[in-house]
């Protein structure tokens, strides 16, 4: 029990402090904090919710079933540009915010999936979700969708190959939550 | 939304048919690692919120406007990196600063950035890679999307 709290102090007084704002606003009515426990972080709060425990259920799936060597040969040190587009499709099935990718960053590196790849799926997951670009279009117009996956794919692809030839001198590990 | 509950029902209905037991442990894996990040979601969408409402799309408006030059792309790439909110927020507001003038490229270097950097998700994101490593590929993503934003404007009027 200390241990969790030493480890998530920042994290406690960050809640604590909001829940006692809000609770007193609540009580005085100060209507600018109800207003932001009321839209925005009752937003943020249902968002996270209603996908990420299914998103975990599902690496776990994945961690149980899916075995190290298909990793590696898919997408792992020498999978080349076939891994790139295997990482890419994969990462635009995905949805929720970037947060919600690094455990998965975690498992698919534990497998074996190459540090470039790694970082191809986040710049990836980050910009091409496809239920993001639908929404994307909706706003801006697929021309602008278009032209900014285009000009995107190559940008991430080459911060992934940058990341690799960083790391590959180090000592570099993607640590899991504890 | 619908597509990640669909291809998780099928996932376990699929999983537990094969092994009841293998299927059990990967659910108690997953949900674990989601409780131990839980306080740390928390409280970074305890700050997101408060950002958020400090910053109404009007003042989006004035710092991204087209009299702004070259700035309104250093503070489309400043704001997008610093904030964070989902595409169901964000798109909205973008559509909003479109319709008053603001110039696509501009909008471009925005959303770039916020996807690709996250300032305040930091505290998670240190944990998984290290701080560094985290900064490195933060740095990179900021000086991605400034050139993804430029590239589109060279090539928006052109198309």
């Amino acid at each position: 029990m200390n241990k969790i709290i030493k480890e998530h102090l920042f994290d406690l007084i960050i809640i604590v402090l909001f829940t006692i704002c809000v609770f007193f606003s609540l009580i005085f009515s100060f209507k600018p904090i109800i207003d932001i426990a009321e839209n925005n972080f009752w937003n943020f709060f249902t968002e996270m919710l209603s996908f990420l425990p299914l998103l975990f259920i599902l690496i776990g799936l994945f961690d149980v079933w899916v075995p190290k060597e298909a990793i590696i040969k898919h997408i792992g040190e020498y999978s080349g540009i076939k891994g790139i587009i295997i990482v890419i499709l994969l990462a635009t099935l995905q949805a929720g915010p970037l947060y919600g990718a690094f455990p998965v960053t975690h498992l698919l590196w534990k497998k074996g999936c190459s540090v470039r790849n790694i970082f191809i799926y986040l710049g990836a997951f980050s910009t091409l979700k496809i239920p993001m670009l639908t929404f994307e279009i909706s706003f801006l117009g697929l021309k602008f969708s278009l032209l900014r996956t285009i000009i995107t794919i190559p940008v991430f692809v080459v911060i992934g190959i940058i990341m690799e030839h960083y790391l590959k001198k180090r000592y570099f590990e993607i640590a899991e939550i504890s | 939304m619908t597509i990640i509950v669909s291809i998780t029902i099928i996932s376990l209905i699929l999983s537990s048919v094969y092994d009841r037991k293998k299927t059990l442990s990967g659910v108690k894996k997953g949900l674990m690692i989601f409780v131990k990040l839980f306080p740390t979601l928390l409280s970074v969408i305890i700050i997101i919120s408060v950002l958020l409402y400090l910053t109404p799309k009007e003042l989006f408006l004035e710092y991204f406007g087209n009299e702004s030059g070259i700035m309104g792309y250093v503070f489309a790439a400043l704001i997008g990196s610093i904030t964070l909110m989902p595409g169901f927020i964000a798109y909205p507001i973008c559509g909003f600063l479109i319709k008053n003038g603001v110039s696509y490229p501009i909008i471009a270097v925005f959303v770039t950035t916020l996807m690709m950097v996250g300032v305040v998700t930091i505290p998670i994101e240190k944990r998984y890679f290290g701080l560094k490593v985290t900064l490195l590929r933060n740095g990179l993503s900021f000086i991605g999307a400034l050139i993804i934003g430029i590239t589109i404007g060279v090539l928006w009027n052109l198309l």
